[in-house]
C-alpha cells in the first residue's frame, strides 16, 4: 500500500486542480489549479517509469552495473512542461488583458459587465 | 528611478546574474553528457534575465535588454533546429549526420560508463544550442512583454 | 444547487481516482519496458551522446522537440499579439 504513494500523490493533486477550477472564481486561482492538474499528470508520467534501486539514464560518472530508469517518459516529460509553461504564460495575459478591459478579474463580475 | 529595488539587492544582483548566465550556458552546451540540456538551461539563462528585470525595473532595462535582440535570437533558434533536422534528410529528418563520422562532434562515445567527451553525440549538442537559444529568447521575450504591460496598466489605474 | 451536484461529481472522481491508485501495479515495476531498453543498450552506439534523454529528445523523437518549438513560439507570438500597443 505504501509502495503506490506517488499515485495517491497524483490523485491528490488532480483532486485539488479539479477542486480550484469548480469552486474558485479568481481568474489566477484557475490558472493555478491548471497548472497544479498538469503536474499531476507529469507526475504519474514520471513514476510510471521508475524502476526500483535503478538511477537515472546517463553513463557519465555512472555507478558500475547499476540499472537504469525508463528514459522515454522522462524525455516526453521535458516535452510536456516546456509546453506547460508556454500555455501558462498565455493564460496569464489573457487574465492581465481581463483586468485591463473589466478591471476585475473575478469571472462572474466580468459576465456581469458584459450585458 | 521607479520599479528599482534597494541597494542591497541590486549589489547583489550585478555580483550574481553573470554566474547565473555561465552555469546555464554550461547546461546548454553540456547536455549531452550530463543531467540537463536546451530547455533547462534555457531557463537558467532566461531566470537571469528576470532577475535584471526585477531588481532594475522595466525602465532601468529597457536600454540594454531589447525585445526585438531577443525576438531574432529566438527565430535564429528555431531556424537553426530545423535546418539541422533538414541537413539529414539524405537519409530521413532528423537523421543524426554528424555522429560517429570524426568531424565536429563526431567522436564514437565509450560504451559504458565513462567520464565523458565534450566532443560526441553528432547533431545533438547542436540542437541543444539551437533549442537553448529559442527557450532563453522566448521566455525573456514574454518577461519583458508581461512586465511592460503591467507597468502601463498600473499607469492607467492612477 | 449547482454547486453541490459539483461537489458530489468532485468527490466521485476523487474516490475513484484514490481506488484506482490503490489498485496500481506497484510502484517501481514497469511491465513492458523493450522499447526502454533498447534505448539504453544502444542510444551510445547510435547517437554518441551519454545521456539518453537527450537523446531521446532531439534524436530518436525529434518531431516530438519540433512541435514542441513550434508551441514555445506561437505562444510568445500569441503574447505580443496580445499586448501589441507595449511592443510598437
Amino acid at each position: 500500500m505504501i509502495d503506490n504513494f506517488p499515485y495517491i500523490a497524483v490523485a491528490i493533486l488532480m483532486g485539488l486542480g479539479f477542486y480550484t477550477l469548480i469552486f474558485k472564481k479568481n481568474l489566477i486561482k484557475i490558472a493555478i489549479g491548471i497548472t497544479l492538474i498538469e503536474n499531476g499528470a507529469n507526475l504519474f508520467l514520471i513514476t510510471l517509469g521508475y524502476r526500483k534501486g535503478s538511477v537515472a539514464p546517463i553513463y557519465t560518472q555512472a555507478p558500475e552495473g547499476a540499472n537504469m530508469v525508463l528514459p522515454t517518459p522522462q524525455a516526453l516529460t521535458l516535452t510536456s512542461i516546456v509546453i506547460g509553461v508556454a500555455t501558462t504564460a498565455l493564460i496569464l495575459s489573457i487574465a492581465m488583458i481581463i483586468y485591463r478591459k473589466y478591471g476585475t478579474i473575478n469571472t462572474d463580475e466580468v459576465r456581469r459587465l458584459k450585458e | 528611478m521607479k520599479g528599482e529595488m534597494s541597494i542591497i539587492v541590486k549589489t547583489i544582483t550585478k555580483l550574481i546574474y553573470g554566474f547565473i548566465m555561465v552555469y546555464g550556458f554550461y547546461v546548454i552546451v553540456h547536455g549531452h553528457l550530463t543531467p540537463g540540456g536546451g530547455f533547462q538551461g534555457g531557463a537558467i539563462v532566461a531566470s537571469a534575465f528576470a532577475l535584471l528585470v526585477v531588481t532594475y525595473g522595466n525602465q532601468g532595462v529597457n536600454n540594454y535588454l531589447k525585445k526585438d535582440v531577443f525576438s531574432l535570437v529566438e527565430s535564429t533558434g528555431l531556424v537553426l533546429f530545423i535546418a539541422f533536422a533538414f541537413f539529414g534528410l539524405g537519409v530521413t529528418f532528423f537523421y543524426n549526420f554528424l555522429a560517429n563520422s570524426g568531424g565536429l562532434f563526431g567522436n564514437p562515445a565509450i560504451i559504458g560508463v565513462n567520464p565523458g567527451d565534450l566532443n560526441t553525440g553528432g547533431t545533438v549538442p547542436i540542437m541543444n544550442i539551437a533549442v537553448g537559444l529559442e527557450v532563453l529568447a522566448a521566455l525573456t521575450v514574454i518577461i519583458l512583454t508581461m512586465s511592460a504591460a503591467s507597468e502601463i496598466t498600473k499607469e492607467k489605474e492612477n | 444547487m449547482k454547486k453541490s451536484i459539483f461537489g458530489i461529481a468532485l468527490i466521485f472522481v476523487l474516490a475513484f481516482m484514490i481506488l484506482a491508485a490503490f489498485d496500481m501495479r506497484p510502484f517501481g515495476e514497469p511491465t513492458v519496458s523493450e522499447m526502454d531498453d533498447y534505448y539504453i543498450q544502444n542510444a551510445q552506439a547510435e547517437t554518441g551522446a551519454n545521456n539518453v534523454v537527450t537523446s531521446i529528445v532531439f534524436d530518436y523523437r525529434g518531431f516530438d522537440t519540433l512541435g514542441e518549438a513550434t508551441v514555445l513560439f506561437t505562444a510568445v507570438l500569441g503574447i505580443t499579439a496580445l499586448f501589441r500597443e507595449v511592443v510598437r
